[in-house]
């Protein structure tokens, strides 16, 4: 360095390579514990969606994902000319919408029930067992539809029998109670569940507003309204955008069980369509084209949402 | 609204006020202490009646499938079990389980559980980690993959189409490295890392010479308990309670099935499950392997559910501050 006529006292200069490594190097831990999850992610996050081309391709095993042919929007065409297209999409859209109406507010109503009720060994005794149904698995929960509506031996049977009827339509497997039993089983799991995340919320709000509240005069039912569910409400906005944006994915775990050859016509969705399609049928590329525009419909959803909720509370809700 | 607290007040206290100079003080603060109003008792009366009605709502089938599990089979398919348990018996917990499939299922299903959460927590943890550190020169890149891959996801077939040219198909490998890690776990670790641990403490480790990786284990995981337990609990509920992941990567490997997919066809599919209770009894019947298999089924939803329940059980105590820190900060 002297040679190059700077003195020693001088700090040393580093250039950008170097300055970069040296702090490569004095995180080198850090990095190497990224290490084996971006692996993960590069091998099946990233792969899969360089892989998400064969929606374009004429996928065959042979040919492998990058050398089948390519065949342009050839596979949507195929499904938009396929009368069974608009029943799948209406089942899937009807649904979400059904999930969503009633699965939506119900939690945030008993939010607002647990903050506001007094007493507290019930409030807890509710909450603990609310969240038990939760824990059960989707295979479980059909099960124990299937035996609690069992047209000869179940609970539903038996109340028909107390009443003197005793033909007992057998409404599991009907094409009319498919979609009523579909949401309403969610309901059951989900609303002790995903009551968590408000209650949480209206722990938060302040208690300064509250007795401000008191002192001017209001009511129980008033403070509710007034502090109580404005402070929620970013939170309920949130949660209906991130909601809508699955409104075109309804999960197949449940449906699929739930199929029967007597409710196909109702109860047929996007995703089990593209599993029946792309992996038990083996038409990979056309299963994938159907899912691609699913998840695509699914974005523009949120975006769209997320626009209609900023533009109604100028600009405070919203996720971005 | 005010002038109801008011009325309420006086309506009250009128006896009071003159008995005040003479009351003991104790009696005086009770006295005093304000009233509910009307509308917040009927309030207080209608959230009741609403908690105790969800309260009946989701503890009566419960209650009931555990109820017909341990009642004799006739009790049960003649409607005579309505709450509780009618000629108890463990006859059907007997016969599940001696069944082949459900001891099979079981043994898998606890390998993938605790196999699988090991797994899982070990990759979020090293994944959260890092970018909880804000002077990390990488921190930006990670998170954006991390990010991308949240909000687009490729979906069913291409990673089935990635596994496949892995080799994973009927490969154990599959179930493990299905969901290995959850991106919203990650940034829920993260945000505990950052924000409930306060950053001296890892600046006085790291003057007194600990590296990054001592600060993980002994400053970081140790204060993050009740977090860590939560996302413990989903790994392992997640775990327990798959099955389509075994159905997909798993088609012909019957002996690697987790208990759910065993289930799937003892529940679901109509097959008489009731004739294997029967072999011994030798009178098998139509109806008797009818009923039979009516109560096999209850038993079996409770030997299934029991464990995961028992595991909540034991994490529930973490539940207020853990949950809440990935929900609310976000």
């Amino acid at each position: 360095m002297n040679a190059n006529g700077m003195t020693l006292n001088q700090p040393v200069k580093l250039t950008r390579n170097q300055k970069f490594w040296l702090r490569v190097r004095r995180n080198w831990i850090l990095h190497l514990m990224m290490a084996l999850p971006m692996f993960y992610y590069v091998l099946f996050e990233a792969l899969p969606l360089y892989g998400l081309q064969i929606a374009f391709r004429d996928y065959s095993a042979a040919d492998g994902i990058f050398d089948s042919a390519w065949i342009g929007l050839k596979h949507y065409i195929e499904f938009f000319s396929d009368w069974e297209w608009k029943n799948i999409v209406s089942n899937t859209v009807a649904i979400s919408f059904y999930q969503i109406c009633a699965g939506f507010p119900i939690p945030i109503i008993l939010a607002l029930v647990i903050h506001i009720n007094q007493k507290k060994f019930l409030k807890k005794l509710t909450q603990n067992v609310a969240y038990i149904p939760h824990f059960i698995s989707v295979i479980v929960m059909v099960g124990m539809l299937n035996q609690i509506f069992h047209p000869q031996f179940g609970v539903l049977a038996a109340i028909y029998h107390e009443l003197g009827i005793y033909t007992v339509p057998d409404i599991r497997y009907m094409d009319t109670t498919f979609r009523h039993l579909y949401v309403w089983s969610g309901v059951w799991q989900n609303m002790g569940w995903s009551t968590i995340i408000y209650v949480a919320a209206l722990t938060g709000v302040s208690h300064e507003l509250h007795e401000a509240a008191k002192i001017d005069g209001a009511s129980r039912w008033k403070r509710v309204l007034s502090v109580d569910l404005p402070a929620i409400m970013p939170t309920i906005s949130i949660m209906l955008i991130m909601r809508f944006g699955s409104i075109m994915s309804v999960g197949y775990e449940k449906v699929y069980l739930m199929q029967k050859s007597t409710n196909i016509e109702v109860s047929e969705v996007i995703s089990t369509y593209v599993y029946k399609v792309g992996i038990a049928g083996g038409r990979q590329s056309f299963g994938t084209a159907i899912g691609l525009l699913n998840s695509a419909i699914n974005s523009a959803m949120v975006i769209l949402v997320n626009k209609i909720a900023g533009w109604l509370t100028d600009g405070e809700a919203g996720l971005f | 609204m005010s002038n109801i607290d008011e009325i309420q007040i006086e309506a009250e206290n009128p006896s009071n006020e003159i008995a005040a100079p003479v009351a003991p003080v104790k009696r005086m603060r009770k006295a005093n202490k304000i009233q509910d109003t009307r509308g917040d008792k009927v309030l207080e009366g209608i959230t009741t009646a609403i908690l105790v009605f969800l309260l009946i709502i989701v503890a009566y089938p419960v209650i009931y499938v555990c109820s017909a599990s341990i009642s004799s089979a006739g009790a049960l398919t003649s409607g005579r079990v309505v709450l509780w348990p009618v000629e108890p018996t463990l006859s059907a917990y007997k016969v599940v389980l001696s069944m082949d499939d459900v001891l099979l299922g079981y043994k898998n299903t606890l390998f993938y559980t605790v196999v699988g959460t090991i797994f899982q927590m070990f990759m979020q943890i090293i994944c959260a980690y890092p970018i909880s550190k804000r002077n990390f020169q990488g921190r930006s890149v990670y998170t954006k993959v991390i990010v991308v891959t949240m909000l687009v996801s490729a979906g069913m077939i291409p990673m089935y189409l990635v596994k496949q040219s892995l080799g994973l198909i009927d490969n154990v490998w599959a179930v493990l490295v299905s969901g290995l890690i959850g991106s919203s776990n990650v940034f829920i670790l993260r945000t505990n890392f950052r924000n409930s641990i306060p950053g001296e403490l890892f600046d006085a480790a790291a003057i007194d010479g600990a590296n990054e990786f001592q600060c993980l284990v002994k400053i970081a995981l140790p204060l993050s308990k009740a977090t860590l337990s939560v996302i413990t609990l989903y790994a392992i509920v997640g775990h327990w309670n798959s099955y389509m992941t075994a159905m997909i990567y798993l088609p012909a490997r019957q002996d690697l099935w987790p208990l759910q997919l065993f289930l799937r066809n003892l529940l679901i599919s109509s097959s008489n499950i009731g004739a294997s209770a029967q072999e011994g009894g030798g009178n098998a019947n139509a109806s008797n392997v009818a009923e039979a298999t009516e109560q096999l089924r209850y038993a079996l939803i409770v030997i299934s559910t029991v464990p995961i329940l028992a595991v909540y059980g034991v994490v529930q105590k973490y539940f207020k501050t853990g949950v809440m820190v990935g929900s609310v900060k976000g």
